[in-house]
């Protein structure tokens, strides 16, 4: 089946050769990049509660944490940037139909990103080498701005991806783009709810992987106030983000219905319109039929539609050439939605049974759940971007811009794919040596982490 | 002036102080290259992390605020670069992240082996990043980059006036890190450190004067507009970077290493100023004007509102991180 969604795209003609490896190396750099990109918006917000508890709680705990977690940021930060300065790349050097005919329709929200990002990064380096330079009120005062940009640099960039799904700003006469009003592009009718569905996500994902790292700890032993609070923080944070995304997701999922009907019939696999709809639980569509599903009678259209009866339009309503890849579309997201439930659900039992008194931090089993909870949410943002992405072909910008036409004409595309892929890969392997020889290191007992290189260092540089 | 000029200079101004604020950082990586091993090495590759270690994240932004309002000021001219100019692009992004990246790794490695590692593809990738840039320079200003895009994929960037520009690019970047660099040292009080990158900074800032001036040789034959250009409308701004030029190096023969960082970035900013005034009116010079490559005046009077906000937020955010990097309480 994955075959038959990929061939068309090879055999065909017409396409151009940068199709295929432009939409690879897009995926990659992209589903690469939003790991790093959460953790810019949501790690400054938690950093900010264990820094402010350390000061003014006079908590030398948590005062410690911020310093370990500050120095992490100034690893996960730095490939966060030129990770997405590759994105900015790409989007002229992969889809220059989209760039060059689109550019100053879509422009100004990237416009206003790059000033969120300034400010990030500006006070980033304030608040990194800020540590015992700075009174301490004022340092911790640089997390504020940082904060504040992660929300507005993530409204900025998803604005343009729901601009992509609900194009608006623009009218277009006998081919010619016109009548531009980059505002209303960039406040275009989805942007809210698909803002609130990352920025929440966002929280779930560092959330997830910072208290995961701490519950690791409590596995092996390490039970003491340190792993407790660097537990709990984050997990305050992804409980009440986990808990609040099911219900985005459902306001954005049925305003998909009204806007992306095609989209709609391929994440709820409605290969015919049916009313009332059942929910199919996984399941394929070959040779036109849907099979090995697993169907729950009526919701479907309480889900998609909020209605015990409401039609979910199936497929046989859109042309066959305006098909998404349904099978990848359906299965993304509905694993996106089975994460996103299960996690809710763990993150309700949890707070549950510590108001009836019982602590699962001393349970096992939770706390092996726990520190798979944060590549979960991280698959769960990973196949929700899949969802949405490849839910939206054939079109760039929906049903105004195909793909093929805003991919590049150039041939050699496949060879910048490869490497992406080995640079990227790189980057990952040492990411990962120097974040866990810093672990070990704090484990081993040293505080200020100096350079293997250059003068012993006493002084706090972080 | 029309709407279109106005977010061109904006544009420019960008391009300006990304190439001193950038540039002295990339630069670093060559003084970091050619350290050396042990005790003296280990102390400039220090100088270095304190250096730029606060600023390069912010520096780099100003590559994005270019790269934004280019693609939403002048989107078909933005097409039409990334198209033609794709080999250069990917490799100057390829040099971008691993200098970034390397950069941070190395500062946290656990033992000397990955601290080299890191190290050098830190420094390395520090070099190839301006000089790709600049060989884009050097493509847009000799006419290479056809106005419908995909233009020659190789000769538009292997060519007498890209070489100029990326080889410019490079000198001028370590002249400049060696001229921020060895100010830095002296003003931390490490004499011997900051005379030992005094012997560097002047051979470099020798040789930068003859690239700049030898590189307008090649050029006149090469990019004739742009070089017309040079020599007219922006031959002003040619004296200015030969005297500060001058002066920068003769403040560092002298050893006044604080004042000699201003003289190196007025030069530096006089050559790339002279750049965008000798191909004024052109966009993609012989191929679009700017006016030509405008965007909507919508978008543009919004990318206006954008500068005018980066003027009231960034700029005062940005002047209070480097100021603090040259107190008493940060030098240290």
């Amino acid at each position: 089946m994955w075959l038959s969604e990929v061939a068309p795209v090879l055999a065909s003609g017409d396409t151009p050769p940068g199709l295929l490896p432009a939409r690879e190396q897009m995926a990659v750099s992209l589903g690469w990049h939003i790991v790093l990109a959460c953790f810019g918006v949501a790690f400054p917000t938690m950093i900010y509660v264990v820094h402010r508890r350390g000061i003014v709680g006079d908590d030398p705990v948590a005062l410690g944490l911020a310093k370990r977690w500050g120095k992490v940021s100034a690893v996960l930060f730095a490939i966060g940037a030129v990770s997405g300065t590759v994105l900015s790349f790409e989007m002229g050097l992969l889809w220059p139909g989209l760039m060059g005919r689109f550019g100053d329709v879509l422009g100004l929200p990237f416009a206003f990103e790059g000033l969120s990002f300034f400010v990030e990064a500006i006070f980033l380096g304030i608040y990194l080498y800020g540590w015992g330079r700075m009174p301490a009120r004022r340092h911790l005062a640089m997390l504020i701005p940082m904060g504040v940009s992660g929300i507005v640099g993530t409204f900025c960039v998803v604005s343009v991806n729901a601009w992509m799904n609900n194009p608006a700003g623009f009218a277009i006469v006998d081919g010619r783009v016109t009548n531009i009003n980059p505002w209303r592009a960039m406040f275009n009718g989805g942007v809210w709810l698909q803002f609130a569905h990352m920025w929440v996500g966002a929280f779930m994902v560092v959330g997830l992987v910072v208290s995961g790292v701490y519950a690791f700890g409590l596995l092996r032993g390490r039970v003491d106030g340190h792993h407790r609070l660097g537990f709990t923080v984050p997990f305050v944070f992804a409980s009440v983000a986990a808990v609040a995304q099911p219900l985005i997701g459902h306001v954005l999922g049925m305003r998909i219905h009204d806007t992306q009907p095609a989209k709609l019939a391929a994440f709820e696999l409605a290969e015919t319109t049916e009313g009332p709809s059942p929910l199919r639980l996984g399941g394929l569509l070959i040779d036109d039929r849907v099979r090995w599903s697993l169907d729950i009678p009526r919701l479907g259209s309480i889900i998609a539609r909020n209605s015990l009866d409401a039609p979910v339009p199936g497929l046989d309503t859109i042309p066959e050439t305006d098909w998404p890849p349904v099978n990848i579309t359906h299965l993304a997201f509905q694993s996106m939605v089975v994460i996103g439930t299960l996690l809710a659900g763990v993150a309700v039992l949890y707070w549950l049974l510590r108001w009836r008194g019982y602590d699962l931090l001393t349970n096992r089993w939770f706390l092996r759940f726990a520190v798979i909870a944060g590549p979960l949410a991280v698959l769960a943002v990973e196949f929700g971007w899949i969802a949405t992405e490849v839910g939206r072909q054939p079109w760039t910008v929906w049903h105004v811009l195909r793909t093929v036409d805003a991919a590049s004409m150039s041939t050699g595309i496949w060879w910048s794919y490869l490497g992406v892929l080995v640079i990227y890969l790189g980057m990952t392997v040492g990411a990962f040596v120097v974040l866990r020889s810093m672990a070990r290191r704090w484990r081993a007992g040293e505080a200020d982490l100096p350079s293997p290189y250059g003068p012993p260092r006493q002084e706090p540089v972080p | 002036m029309t709407l279109a000029t106005v977010v061109a200079v904006a544009m420019f101004l960008g391009v300006i102080v990304y190439a001193l604020l950038g540039g002295a950082d990339f630069g670093s990586g060559f003084y970091d290259l050619t350290a050396g091993g042990g005790e003296g090495g280990a102390r400039l590759r220090t100088l270095v992390d304190h250096s730029i270690g606060p600023v390069w994240e912010a520096n780099h932004v100003w590559l994005i605020y270019i790269l934004v309002i280019w693609w939403t000021g002048f989107p078909s001219a933005f097409a039409a670069a990334t198209t033609t100019l794709f080999v250069p692009l990917m490799l100057a992004l390829a040099g971008i992240v691993l200098r970034g990246a390397s950069f941070a790794f190395r500062k946290y490695s656990a033992t000397m082996a990955q601290a080299r590692l890191f190290g050098a593809i830190f420094a390395g990738s520090s070099l190839i990043t301006p000089f790709f840039l600049g060989t884009v320079a050097g493509a847009i200003a000799s006419g290479r980059v056809p106005a419908t895009g995909y233009g020659d994929r190789v000769d538009s960037w292997l060519n007498p006036t890209s070489v100029v520009g990326g080889l410019l690019a490079v000198v001028t970047c370590v002249f400049l890190a060696g001229a921020f660099l060895t100010a830095d040292a002296a003003r931390a009080g490490d004499t011997a450190l900051a005379e030992k990158l005094r012997h560097r900074v002047l051979a470099v800032g020798i040789a930068t004067g003859l690239i700049v001036f030898a590189g307008l040789y090649p050029i006149t034959r090469d990019a004739p507009t742009l070089s017309h250009g040079l020599r007219g409308q922006a031959s002003l701004l040619m004296v200015v970077a030969a005297l500060a030029g001058t002066v920068a190096v003769a403040l560092l023969y002298r050893r006044r290493y604080s004042a000699a960082r201003f003289p190196a970035a007025v030069a530096v900013g006089a050559v790339i100023t002279g750049w965008g005034v000798g191909q004024y009116p052109w966009l993609l010079v012989d191929e679009v004007t700017i006016n030509d490559a405008a965007g909507a005046d919508a978008t543009l009077a919004g990318l206006l509102v954008v500068v005018g906000l980066a003027g009231v937020i960034v700029l005062p955010a940005l002047g209070y991180l480097l100021w603090l990097t040259q107190t008493e309480e940060w030098t240290h």
